[in-house]
């Protein structure tokens, strides 16, 4: 008589859980901002959006390099403010399982794209022949 | 079930290491997770079309390069339209948190007014790339191009029909448990693309222009 009640009950502490659970995403705090966390990411995605299109449509900076490089690490900032604010990312949003996905598919993003992009450099630079005649001849030179 | 005969002392806190009742899942308990990770795996979509831009993006086979094609005040203005429909999203959330049926609905609806927007000035822009000749046929970096920026369009385009969809749900059956969860997955799908779009006009546009 025992089993039987013992699993009634975990089957009861387990719904419980899940009730919990169910509640937290529909009425909790969990996955909500308040209005002044919507501003200020709203803010702040203003900014460090104004600023790279400011940079590149100015052309204030004349090195080209510097440039590109203040607009990805702007990007990226603004990729964590939009998380952060828009999307409620949290270490405990579904107990962790979010940000777990998301560390997994940032880790997948960057071996692709760091991945295809080194390859196809090499190959590009070993396989397709010179285009512009100086650096043809310059090549025969060495060869 | 339920009769609570004579249990034995220390049968109460005996683990229990799996059920064999048959129990009922509260309705929408896993939904935002899940969403979350068709989110993840569209993010890895947009990886691989990001990853062929970078390989593709200076194959120019004699044609127009970026910094000839693309208006970056137009981008920028697209760029505004996005932003501004996912701050009134944030509002029709917060509206929805407060029960108020009506606001949620206009700030919906101006959320797609902005989406509608960003489409229009997107197909517009494709529509003057395709008269001067620069189609996604003319070289690898327009057919990268349009394709990653085509992607992220279908998207707006999906999120608007959903977006509609929704408003009719929730003018008919009002700010229920379930309109409130579709509703948390719109707006993750909504502020999703605003941040695969963060990576576009960085990567594709900003950059593309400075090269």
């Amino acid at each position: 008589m025992s089993a039987p009640t013992n699993q009634h009950q975990a089957v009861e502490m387990e719904r419980d859980a899940h009730d919990r659970g169910s509640s937290d995403h529909v009425h909790g705090g969990a996955a909500h901002g308040s209005r002044s966390s919507y501003v200020t990411g709203f803010v702040l995605s203003v900014i460090l959006t104004a600023i790279p299109f400011g940079l590149v449509m100015s052309g204030v900076i004349g090195d080209k390099s510097v440039v590109a490089g203040i607009c990805m690490v702007l990007a990226i900032v603004q990729i964590v403010v939009h998380m952060i604010y828009f999307l409620h990312m949290n270490r405990k949003s579904e107990a962790g399982w979010t940000l777990m996905s998301l560390i997994f598919t940032i880790i997948i993003v960057v071996i692709a794209l760091t991945g295809s992009l080194w390859v196809m450099f090499h190959m590009n630079q070993n396989m397709m022949p010179p285009m512009n005649p100086a650096s043809a001849a310059e090549m025969s030179d060495q060869m | 079930m339920t009769s609570t005969t004579n249990v034995p002392p220390g049968a109460q806190n005996a683990v229990t290491f799996y059920d064999t009742d048959p129990h009922e899942h509260p309705p929408g308990q896993s939904t935002m997770l899940g969403f979350w990770l068709y989110l993840m795996s569209d993010c890895l979509i947009f990886a691989m079309l990001f990853a062929a831009w970078g390989v593709f993006g200076g194959s120019y086979a004699g044609g127009p390069r970026p910094s000839e094609l693309f208006e970056l005040p137009l981008v920028a203005v697209n760029t505004a339209m996005l932003l501004f429909s996912s701050i009134t999203y944030g509002f029709a959330m917060l509206a929805a948190d407060e029960k108020k049926q009506g606001a949620t609905l206009g700030w919906l609806a101006i959320t797609g007014v902005f989406g509608l927007c960003f489409l229009g000035i997107e197909l517009y822009e494709f529509s003057n790339l395709i008269a001067e000749g620069a189609g996604p046929w003319r070289s690898a970096f327009l057919s990268s191009f349009f394709t990653l920026v085509g992607t992220h369009g279908l998207h707006v385009t999906f999120g608007i029909i959903w977006l509609v969809t929704l408003m009719v749900q929730v003018s008919r059956k009002g700010l229920i448990d379930a309109n409130m969860r579709r509703l948390q997955c719109l707006s993750l799908f909504w502020h999703f693309l605003d941040v695969i779009w963060i990576g576009v006009f960085t990567f594709v546009y900003l950059l593309g222009v400075l090269r």
